[in-house]
């Protein structure tokens, strides 16, 4: 028993133990990026945002908590129940999910597996369903077409984002998310890699429904979408859900481009500082652009969205695929590549292969004109 | 290996429950869901094989997009399925026959189908020449060389499916309004803007 | 079946599935157990900025929405394809480049297409 203990017991309750700190963790941030939205967006509009609860208003997340706890979940009688309620668990469910690739530190990642950044894009567009499924199950004119506008929304500025990670991923040369941020970057790389440092910023608001892009919102149209009929904790989750994404957006923003949790660099004699407060500050600038541009911009018009993702984004990231690729191949600085003697291996190897496909569709014409013949010999080859 | 068993028979489970709820689920919407949550399975059992990226791209690909689609589809389309069911049972006979066409192909085939050598090896270990890789690498080193005419081939289906979208999506409704950037950015003030002095009490 | 480290690297992942299943579910169920429940007909009704709702919310709507889905299926394969090519690029060399060169190029001329069709258009 104790064996059993020593094996599975203790990898099972620090498992358990990482991922109530994630799930802490992320609650925690979640609860302070709404005080500090309220008080970016104050200051930007000198006003003083949440004063009253705490000092400073510092407890005012947690009073939002407990209000919105104890308030009635109203289930519209049109609606589908079970898929009412089960909309916004999934969304919150997986912004929660995501978390286990983030790599916090050097080796502070719950789930280190080869394919972390295919992990995360494939639960970034699981999204979707969350929205289309609260859509659908309210039953109302404003949540359908909020519902409509989002779905569509999140899956035009996915494929940019699809493309800019292509990107990276040719100059790092791995999927895993620790061995993205460890691998090294010249300075001109980073230079090439900024133009889509810019647009995946733009994506990510895009894909998190943020302003300028919350038409899926848009209270003035539409009454706050897909959420309208939603309240109390079913409405709670989709805010937790929605800021658990942005966080998880700004830090793949970090992971994919800035460098993870390194120190910057110029700081580089700031290394005692441990690498989770440079992911997390990194993190919180990121995030800050989020309230930032929430502040100042207005919001788009539904047309000039789809153009700007279909039209600028997706040419524009398909284009700087193919700058980057040849470029890294012309400078021989792709990782892992080999010697330029080697570069024609390939060519052979698919030569031969060519041949030898030539050979055996030969074969197989051979044989079923036998068999037609009726030869039976043949089949003692 | 308890743990691998347990979460194979939950991965396959799952798989098949769902899969059963597919097509006998009276709301299509749940259809839908149901196969999404199978498709959702399937990666879980594709990881247990090994295969991690076939397993993130049937999730990013058919879970993220196509099921989506069919989301769309069902949900939106305001089709009362009762009443489409009711004329159901004539196509009877003819879904029997193309099944049992279907059926004898199949057989035919796997009948006639002649295996390569050595394949209880491949099985065993199926990335024997690509020891020390992940999956995604050796993946990579296959597809745009070895198989370079599936994978150019999988292109053009794809561009067969670009152009047929178009075709049979694409509606062009007159009296629309669109904005036109370019024409709007190459204005010149001088064509369209008349500055006048005027004098008081005069007018135009 | 694959190898136990290969494996292991991904049952943290499946626990935590299981776990954020149960804090959602736990968050609705005590949320519906705490409040007040006091539902009337009004209450319960869909929101319509005051009407009653004259019909069933769920109607047809315009056909282009459909088309964006279709292209992003297209695009998305296209990515999937993009994703170990990115990874091999340095093994393959310029030969697995060029083989990548007209796959794109097949696509872009796809996409070329769609964007003079007018296919790209919202008005």
């Amino acid at each position: 028993m104790i064996e059993l203990w020593n094996t599975y017991g203790i990898w099972t309750a620090w498992t358990l133990l990482y991922i109530v700190l994630i799930v802490g963790g992320v609650m925690f941030s979640v609860a302070y990026l709404t005080y500090a939205e309220r008080k970016v967006l104050g200051g930007m509009q000198r006003r003083q945002g949440p004063m009253t609860v705490g000092p400073f208003g510092l407890l005012q997340p947690i009073a939002d908590g407990i209000k919105l706890f104890s308030k009635e979940t109203i289930i519209p009688s049109q609606a589908h129940r079970v898929v009412f309620l089960l909309a916004p668990m999934m969304l919150f469910a997986l912004s929660l999910v995501a978390w286990a690739v983030i790599p916090f530190d050097k080796g502070w990642v719950l789930a280190n597996i080869n394919v972390g950044i295919l992990y995360l894009f494939a639960i970034s567009s699981m999204g979707v369903y969350g929205i289309i499924m609260a859509g659908w199950a309210s039953n109302s004119r404003y949540a359908f077409l909020g519902g409509l506008r989002s779905a569509s929304q999140m899956v035009s500025y996915e494929v940019s984002m699809g493309l800019i990670i292509v990107c990276v991923l040719l100059c790092t040369g791995s999927l895993n998310m620790q061995e993205i941020v460890l691998a090294p970057r010249p300075i001109w790389m980073q230079v090439l890699l900024f133009p889509m440092f810019i647009v995946f910023l733009v994506s990510i608001l895009a894909e998190t429904n943020r302003t300028p892009f919350d038409l899926p919102e848009g209270e003035s149209e539409i009454t706050g979408g897909f959420m309208v009929e939603y309240s109390a904790m079913t409405y709670a989750l989709f805010f937790l859900g929605e800021y658990a994404n942005m966080i998880l957006m700004s830090a793949m923003a970090v992971i994919l481009f800035l460098g993870g949790w390194l120190p910057l660099p110029l700081l580089g004699f700031l290394t005692f500082v441990p690498g989770i407060v440079w992911f997390a500050l990194k993190t919180a600038g990121v995030l800050f652009f989020f309230l930032w541009s929430r502040a100042t911009l207005p919001r788009f018009r539904y047309d000039q969205l789809m153009r700007l993702g279909w039209k600028i984004f997706l040419p524009l990231t398909l284009a700087w695929v193919v700058i980057v690729s040849g470029t890294l191949l012309s400078l021989d600085a792709l990782p892992g590549q080999k010697e330029k003697a080697n570069l024609l291996a390939p060519v052979e190897r698919s030569v031969e292969s060519l041949i030898e496909g030539g050979e055996e569709i030969l074969r197989a014409i051979e044989s079923v004109g036998d068999e037609i013949v009726g030869d039976e010999a043949v089949d003692e080859e | 290996m308890i743990v691998q068993a347990f979460a194979f028979y939950l991965f396959a489970g799952i798989l098949t429950v769902s899969a059963l709820m597919v097509i006998t689920a009276r709301n299509p919407v749940h259809s839908v869901l149901f196969l999404v949550l199978a498709f959702f399975n399937a990666a879980g059992l594709f990881v247990m094989l090994g295969a991690e990226f076939i397993a993130l791209i049937l999730v990013i690909v058919y879970v993220g997009a196509v099921a989506v689609l069919f989301l769309f589809v069902v949900m939106m389309l305001d089709i009362n399925f009762s009443d489409m069911r009711k004329g159901a049972m004539q196509y009877v006979p003819i879904g029997m026959v193309i099944g049992a066409v279907l059926l004898t192909e199949l057989v035919m085939l796997y009948g006639t189908w002649q295996f390569v050598p050595g394949r209880e090896q491949n099985i065993a270990d199926p990335v024997a020449a690509f020891a020390g890789q992940n999956n995604t690498e050796a993946l990579g080193q296959l597809i745009y060389t070895n198989y370079i005419f599936a994978f150019q081939t999988a292109g053009l289906i794809l561009f067969v499916a670009m152009i047929g979208a178009i075709v049979l999506t694409h509606r062009t409704r007159a009296g629309v309004r669109k904005q036109a950037v370019s024409d709007q950015q190459a204005r010149n003030p001088a064509d369209v803007l008349e500055i006048q002095k005027i004098t008081p009490k005069t007018g135009v | 079946m694959a190898s136990q480290d290969f494996l292991i690297a991904y049952l943290p992942i499946l626990i935590f599935m299981a776990v954020a299943s149960v804090i959602s579910v736990a968050m609705i169920a005590g949320s519906l157990l705490a409040g007040p429940r006091k539902p009337d007909a009004e209450k319960l009704s869909a929101y319509e900025c005051g009407f009653d709702a004259f019909s069933d919310a769920r109607n047809k709507f315009d056909v282009r929405f459909y088309l964006v889905t279709l292209l992003f299926i297209i695009f998305d394969l296209e990515i999937a394809f993009l994703f170990p090519w990115a990874i091999a690029l340095g093994d393959i060399g310029v030969f697995g480049f060029w083989s990548m060169m007209v796959f794109l190029a097949v696509l872009t001329v796809g996409f070329v297409y769609e964007w003079k069709k007018g296919g790209l258009e919202w008005e």
